[in-house]
């Protein structure tokens, strides 16, 4: 690694270690992120690696943000998923809105004043972004919109939302306030993973909304304004996934040296060797994908978009694998409530889901395939 | 439409398309070959072929269904 990268990730997981990790534990057990933690986040300025500066050269930015990530998922899934969440409205905002949008939000955004969120998924609509059920509909001056949203992360706390509504013209993308009339929001608890998402179902009984509030054009909400913040998600979440594979990995290296079975460390048997052989080769190797993939979305290539696919595929898959033989490794000791492990198993498992499923991300990829073949 | 324009934009669509030959004129999206996967790469496309900035005022349909109406959208890009 280019040393400039490298101490930044030192000062990335130094920052994640003093503010974030001591309270993970608390984060998963309370279902809640601590506000000493975002207000760590923004006064560390890393609310503002998601958005375009022109003082940075693009691949340095990009590799910056994504390391920003990767220290964060180390630490904690959770707050990883906060600031991604934020970064993917960010990005369709940063990316989509016109100059008076940029010009209100974006500064907020990116110093942290504002938080956001993107709202797609609805209680009859996951992957099937396009079909949408919440419905926008001109109303005088104004668009109106119906319907429900659920599984929002960080909805119990965002102030605005990146909303995907079906209008006459197709999806659509609106920006909505948290203080918007008509707006209910329920927490939503109990999960199995990554418990300080802080979901919410978002409940639009009629919320009305000025032109202002429309993000880019009509019916290109989905194709263009989510596409952008869902590309940005797949991005952040690989690098997240690789720190928190990483931290797999320094407990399973840790825990094998210093637990002794049968008058010898684990880390002597070979078995365990094996585990820790394909989790670091894995781990490295997801790594460089996120890496390759930063390096295309600053060239703004095309294939950019495959890649942050292929990136979070694959990180994705990788950390569940790592987690499953860190558990393997920690045994009975890895499973309680006061171990690490059993949330990283729980955490790693949610990544799969999120930002496009696994079985989704491998249709989308081979389509891939099929049209470089031509 | 101005050849070396118009040229680069082809071989992408066709690319695309898994060797789909279109005439300039044919309407991707009413054709049915246009998905939204599609759609972020075609703007990449542009963006990096051309040195060029899609923004929101851009997005109109218009400026998407065909080979002519991409290079057209270019032309005025590079006017501009």
């Amino acid at each position: 690694m280019l040393e400039e990268f490298a101490d930044l990730e030192r000062e990335y997981r130094a920052f994640a270690d003093e503010h974030v990790a001591p309270h993970a534990a608390l984060i998963d057990r309370e279902e809640c992120i601590p506000t000493e933690v975002v207000e760590a986040l923004r006064n560390a300025g890393l609310f503002a690696t998601g958005f375009p500066s022109r003082d940075q050269d693009p691949i340095a930015a990009n590799l910056r943000h994504g390391l920003v990530h990767e220290a964060l998922g180390f630490a904690s899934a959770s707050v990883q998923g906060l600031v991604n969440v934020h970064h993917m409205a960010g990005s369709a905002i940063a990316r989509w809105g016109s100059p008076a949008q940029k010009e209100h939000w974006v500064p907020r955004l990116a110093s942290g004043e504002v938080k956001a969120a993107l709202a797609i998924t609805e209680p009859n609509v996951g992957s099937d972004a396009a079909a949408v059920e919440t419905r926008a509909v001109v109303d005088g001056d104004a668009w109106l919109l119906r319907g429900a949203k659920c599984w929002i992360t960080y909805g119990q706390n965002a102030d605005l939302f990146v909303l995907l509504a079906a209008t006459e013209q197709g999806g659509t993308a609106f920006l909505v306030p948290r203080r918007s009339a008509n707006l209910h929001i329920e927490p939503i608890r109990g999960v199995l993973g990554c418990r300080g998402y802080m979901l919410a179902r978002l409940h639009l009984d009629g919320v009305r909304l000025s032109s202002e509030h429309l993000l880019g054009k009509p019916g290109f909400g989905l194709t263009h304004v989510m596409a952008t913040g869902l590309e940005s998600g797949r991005y952040n979440l690989a690098w997240g996934c690789v720190g928190l594979a990483r931290a797999c990995l320094d407990a399973s290296l840790e825990y094998a040296h210093e637990r002794r079975q049968f008058g010898a460390p684990l880390a002597s048997f070979q078995l365990v060797q094996q585990m820790i052989a394909r989790m670091m080769t894995e781990v490295h190797a997801a790594r460089l994908v996120c890496w390759h993939a930063g390096v295309l979305r600053a060239r703004r290539d095309p294939s950019a978009i495959k890649e942050a696919t292929m990136a979070k595929y694959y990180a994705s898959t990788v950390v569940n694998r790592v987690a499953h033989d860190t558990l393997q490794i920690h045994g009975a000791n890895g499973c309680g409530s006061g171990s690490p492990i059993e949330r990283y198993v729980r955490d790693a498992r949610i990544m799969e889901i999120i930002e496009g499923s696994t079985q989704v991300l491998e249709l989308a990829i081979a389509r891939y395939g099929y049209q470089e073949r031509g | 439409m101005a050849e070396n324009i118009a040229v680069p934009i082809r071989e992408f669509v066709t690319r695309s398309f898994s060797g789909q030959q279109l005439a300039d004129e044919d309407d991707m999206f009413a054709l049915g070959f246009a998905t939204s996967l599609f759609a972020m790469q075609l703007v990449a496309f542009v963006e990096k072929q051309f040195g060029v900035e899609v923004d929101s005022d851009d997005l109109d349909i218009d400026n998407f269904r065909s080979v002519r109406a991409i290079a057209g959208l270019v032309e005025r890009k590079l006017a501009a």
